[in-house]
């Protein structure tokens, strides 16, 4: 433990000279590359003609500048990649991607393909129902329809709520997000269980943003990181290194009240996800705990 | 590879001790396996594709035929032109987009619909979309008779339905087995849409089961067999109906009286 620790001060000191694939090619081509995500509200997405912004985008670009001052450069151009679910593990593994800024979850089995930054937003899964619905918690859900999206690790969470507290109710599954809270707003299912910031940036959407509110118990936590390459483990101290210095400057609180409380672009929409307390202590206590000592009974 | 996934609890992601407790030793596992869940997404695929090949045979036999009606009465005329208008609408619009209509945008205007459960949405919409197929199909079976086998019948002073029913259908009907056989195929593979309305079937399965277990090309490999099997097994049945159909010289289906 001790020798760790060590190690990792060492690391951290000497990171500006030691040898760093990726901090060398920042410095020789002058030029990084961020993986960002084409719709991932707001947490990272296009604000069009090929222009990138959201929470995660900015805490990256935050990032970088400090990336840039410890390597004594004047300027550092941003290249912009948009990555899919599917592609993005593998771009950051071949070296397409030098820094991942999306919504892409901490587990064990991405740790072994890939690096992560210490955590900055813990996801919960919550459950979205209209406000004139009389639900208010997860035992409320007895007998009804409860709509979640198909090939998403809710339905699995669902299942196991379903046997592990007895709760009795009919799932539907829609094929994507809008589909699913298409099915909520006409009632064909009474409530909609997905990731907390996925429902609010439909709620924010809807027509009638009012008629929705989210409710109940967290169903599970998951810490979404920023992804970076496995085998430059003193990139990635560098990432830790300005996330604590943003963090330490007290900026996070700003940041949260910028993306996910107060108009965005380009459609000026209103997320309106208050702060977790779960995203409160990773800030609290920066790590890159993975999704499963996050969810441990 | 590892098959080994279809042993695994749906829950636990662990073992289970019967693998195949859906069919043979029932409920015998506290949770499905994946391997259950397959069988039971199998059986929806089935149910939701047998209950459209009903309805899309009776309704594109009955379509096609009124197509070719004769013109000489108002009421022929009409019927001509409800089916002209039925099959061109339900061609022209793609078969997911059909699915969302019955089951997200009809069920607004009639409320009544919302009772009704998604499969049987799905059964109709898939029945109406490949009753167009089948009509216009039916149709061109009836319009490759020769004329003269109508004017026959009437010679015979049958009446316009006695003619389609003793004369025309008979012949007519066995000469399209074989694109009714595609279309029959068409259909369960079609049947794949289902998923987009939460029906659990095969599709749905694939999606789920691939992003709970990583098992991609298993749970990929496995779902094709079964529609390819599904879809074999409609082929066989049509190939049964059509030799046991067979009418020897007649002008189809004759290729052992042209081996003679």
């Amino acid at each position: 433990m001790k020798a760790g620790l060590v190690a990792g001060l060492f690391i951290s000191a000497v990171s500006v000279h030691a040898a760093s694939a990726t901090m060398d090619k920042i410095k020789s081509t002058g030029a990084v590359t961020m993986g960002v995500r084409e719709s991932s509200i707001p947490m990272s997405y296009t604000t069009g003609d090929s222009r990138f912004d959201g929470y995660h985008v900015e805490i990256c670009r935050m990032i970088l500048g400090d990336i840039k001052d410890k390597l004594g450069m004047n300027t550092l151009r941003i290249n912009y990649q948009p990555v899919t679910s599917q592609n993005r593990v593998p771009l950051v593994q071949n070296g397409t991607v030098d820094i991942e800024c999306g919504t892409t979850t901490n587990n064990t089995a991405r740790a072994k393909d890939v690096g992560f930054a210490n955590t900055l937003y813990v996801e919960e899964v919550r459950i979205a129902v209209k406000a004139n619905s009389g639900i208010k918690s997860i035992a409320d859900l007895n007998g009804k329809k409860v709509a979640t999206t198909t090939g998403t690790t809710s339905v699995q969470l669902l299942r196991k709520h379903e046997r592990a507290n007895g709760v009795n109710f009919d799932e539907v599954f829609g094929k994507d997000h809008a589909d699913s809270f298409l099915l909520l707003e006409s009632g064909r299912a009474d409530a909609f269980v997905m990731d907390g910031s996925i429902l609010a940036g439909n709620i924010a959407n809807s027509k009638n943003p009012k008629d929705y509110k989210i409710v109940g118990e967290v169903l599970s936590t998951e810490p979404i990181a920023i992804m970076v390459r496995k085998d430059d483990p003193e990139f990635k101290a560098a990432v830790n290194a300005a996330i604590a210095k943003i963090v330490a400057n007290g900026k996070m609180p700003g940041l949260w009240n910028k993306w996910f409380l107060s108009p965005i672009p380009p459609k000026n929409i209103v997320v309106g996800l208050e702060l977790s307390p779960a995203t409160k202590n990773a800030w609290a206590n920066l790590n890159d705990k993975p999704a499963e000592d996050y969810n441990k009974k | 590879m590892d098959l080994g996934i279809f042993c695994k609890s749906t829950l636990e992601q662990e073992t289970v001790d019967h693998c195949f407790s859906a069919l043979f030793t029932l409920g015998k596992n506290p949770d499905p396996s994946y391997l259950d869940w397959l069988m039971k997404a199998w059986g929806w695929t089935l149910a939701v594709a047998c209950l459209g090949l009903v309805i899309a045979l009776t309704l594109g036999a009955i379509m096609g035929t009124l197509r070719t009606l004769p013109t000489d009465t108002p009421l022929n005329r009409f019927l001509i032109r409800f089916s002209t208008a039925w099959v061109e609408l339900f061609r022209n619009i793609p078969i997911l987009v059909q699915v969302l209509l019955w089951y997200h945008v009809i069920p607004a205007f009639i409320p009544a619909l919302k009772a009704f459960p998604s499969y049987l949405l799905v059964s109709i919409a898939l029945g109406f979309f490949t009753s167009a197929r089948i009509a216009e199909q039916v149709r061109a079976g009836i319009q490759s008779l020769p004329s003269g086998q109508k004017a026959a019948a009437t010679a015979l002073g049958l009446t316009t339905f006695q003619s389609y029913r003793y004369i025309i259908l008979p012949m007519a009907l066995r000469i399209v087995i074989p694109p009714l056989t595609s279309e029959s195929m068409n259909l369960i593979k079609n049947s794949s849409v289902a998923f987009a309305v939460s029906v659990p079937e095969l599709t749905l399965f694939a999606m789920q089961a691939q992003e709970e277990t990583s098992h991609g090309v298993e749970i990929y490999l496995a779902v094709t067999l079964l529609y390819a099997l599904s879809a074999f097994a409609v082929n066989r049945v049509m190939a049964h109906i059509e030799k046991r159909s067979r009418i020897p010289g007649f002008i189809v289906a004759n290729t052992e009286a042209a081996a003679h």
